[in-house]
């Protein structure tokens, strides 16, 4: 196996890991604070996507499309949880599990109408349309180091406001006792929409960076949805330090471990069995390892 | 006692837990930096006074006022911004919180813009907490989490500091450093509710006590009058 593509390899799954983190972050704290599990994640990102899908070919512009997809995403969440999401706090998770899988399906809809099922693709900005030569015949898309740049300070402006601000802390303490973070003064309701717009924003914002690497069609956000969730559980539930580690070690076994077990292609595998198969399998067998170690996940607390 | 004076009131107030009557008609006043205890066996719906007063269960009958405006259905969080705060019984710390970020979380300036309580105040209160200024809420002793939520409340610069049994659970030590400090509070001229279990301390500290059995206040008096019926006290507090 040659240096180069690992290299490559590596710089992707580091890059698939920080768009993880992007929207696995935002399930983690509204899972993690509020206690809802919130299925409909997944549909944010392919707003995201197909947002930025119409705005560039209207505005011409990824950029533009991210000015203006960003307030809409956010306005969008805030609309979802004043009109669906405030319900089911206090409920059990089977209600929530219910309404938020209707939601999937609406939003589905909703696409189909709008956009719909054809897949598209999505222009780079122009300055970014070339490569960065590795060897002579590899080379690496600049697109791909600006995502990552991105979803990198995206991350750190995420720690810093859960660390450092007087909201983060609100969060966290809204994360451990919410009752109490009330009888302290602040106003859950409003502490609980904000988290979830920022959450449910994230997903968007995701969905718009990474439609100009991946192309957009109709289910893209049950795919990541449930690759999310496996980030959440491994890192731990409500653990922004446990999604971020979650969502690198999903990204760089998903990337490195194709190019691994590639290596062994030419070994007899079982008939059908492919090594795609295979990639996939190991990220839920990672899932799996880590919960026999620690059944609350990496940073998660046991309850 | 003029009615600007009081600062929260009950008024026949009932409150149920589901399907049981826990207050039965409750009447007290709490008057501006008036110190006042109360008492009860268990059960007796001590805490619930204090929930109540809070916003945290809301009265079926009766009404609660704070600072004479009516506060029935008013949510907690509006109860603090009024000038309420509530130390709770179990403590209710922020275990992934810093101690200076629990100090700081809902810190603000109080009615009329007071800001007596600032983090040096409240670190010279409990010296102890500045010690472990940086440590987690959860690497913290009984007693320093006790400390600590008291701190919290301070940090809000309330009026009124509804405290549930403040030194339960605690070494003695510990307890009569918490006695010391809700002396220096009282002297402050915050208004406090406080339910306890140690008579003796009370009735050094409070300017006047209440007595709940069974949701009702049978007693709403003076310490001489509280220790002149010691039938009544044993009756009603096995003391």
């Amino acid at each position: 196996m040659d240096l180069t593509l690992l290299l490559i390899q590596l710089l992707n799954g580091v890059q698939y890991g920080l768009l993880l983190f992007l929207i696995a972050s935002g399930l983690t704290i509204v899972f993690g604070i509020m206690g809802v599990i919130n299925l409909a994640h997944g549909s944010f990102y392919m707003v995201g996507a197909y947002l930025a899908w119409s705005l560039t070919a209207w505005t011409g512009s990824i950029f533009w499309a991210l000015l203006l997809g960003v307030p809409l995403a956010a306005m969008l969440g805030l609309l979802v949880e004043r009109l669906f999401i405030v319900h089911l706090y206090n409920r059990d998770h089977l209600q929530q599990v219910l309404l938020t899988f209707g939601l999937i399906l609406i939003f589905n809809e909703m696409q189909s109408i709008i956009w719909g099922d054809d897949p598209h693709s999505v222009p780079k900005p122009d300055f970014l349309q070339f490569s960065i030569p590795l060897t002579e015949v590899q080379s690496y898309p600049a697109y791909n180091l600006f995502l990552a740049a991105v979803c990198l300070v995206l991350a750190g402006v995420m720690y810093w406001v859960v660390q450092k601000t007087r909201l983060g802390m609100r969060i966290r303490a809204g994360s451990s006792n919410p009752e109490m973070i009330q009888a302290l003064g602040i106003n859950t309701k409003v502490l609980f929409a904000t988290v979830f717009s920022i959450g449910t924003t994230m997903a968007a914002l995701a969905g718009l960076l990474a439609a100009p690497e991946r192309s957009v069609y109709p289910g893209i956000g049950e795919q990541v949805l449930i690759i999310s969730f496996v980030v959440v559980v491994i890192g731990g539930i409500g653990s922004i330090k446990g999604a971020f580690v979650g969502a690198m070690m999903i990204g760089l076994m998903d990337s490195l471990g194709a190019t691994i077990l590639r290596a062994f292609d030419d070994v007899e595998l079982m008939s059908g069995l492919s090594v795609d198969n295979l990639t996939s399998v190991t990220v839920y067998a990672l899932m799996a390892a880590i919960l026999l170690w620690r059944p609350a996940g990496l940073y998660g607390r046991a309850h | 006692m003029s009615e600007s004076e009081t600062v929260l009131s009950f008024d026949a107030v009932h409150t149920y837990y589901g399907q049981s009557h826990i207050l039965r008609g409750v009447s007290f006043r709490l008057a501006r930096g008036e110190c006042v205890s109360l008492m009860g066996r268990n059960g007796m719906g001590k805490s619930t006074t204090l929930r109540t007063a809070m916003g945290l269960v809301p009265p079926v009958r009766g009404q609660v006022a704070h600072f004479g405006v009516g506060a029935n259905g008013r949510p907690s969080y509006k109860s603090a911004n009024a000038g309420i705060a509530f130390v709770p019984e179990g403590r209710g710390i922020f275990p992934n919180l810093t101690v200076r970020e629990n100090l700081m979380v809902a810190a603000r300036p109080g009615r009329e813009g007071r800001t007596d309580w600032t983090l040096e105040r409240v670190l010279a209160l409990f010296p102890r907490l500045a010690e472990r200024i940086d440590n987690w809420g959860n690497n913290l002793s009984g007693g320093e989490q006790q400390m600590l939520t008291i701190g919290r409340a301070l940090m809000t610069n309330p009026s009124v500091l509804l405290l549930d049994e403040a030194t339960e659970g605690l070494a003695p030590l510990i307890r009569e450093e918490i006695w010391r400090v809700l002396g220096e509070i009282k002297a402050t001229g915050i208004a406090c509710l406080v339910v306890d279990k140690n008579v003796k301390r009370l009735v050094e500290i409070c300017d006047r006590h209440l007595l709940l059995v069974k949701g009702e206040l049978v007693f709403d008096g003076n310490g001489e009058d509280l220790m002149a019926d010691q039938d009544f006290l044993h009756r009603h507090l096995g003391v």
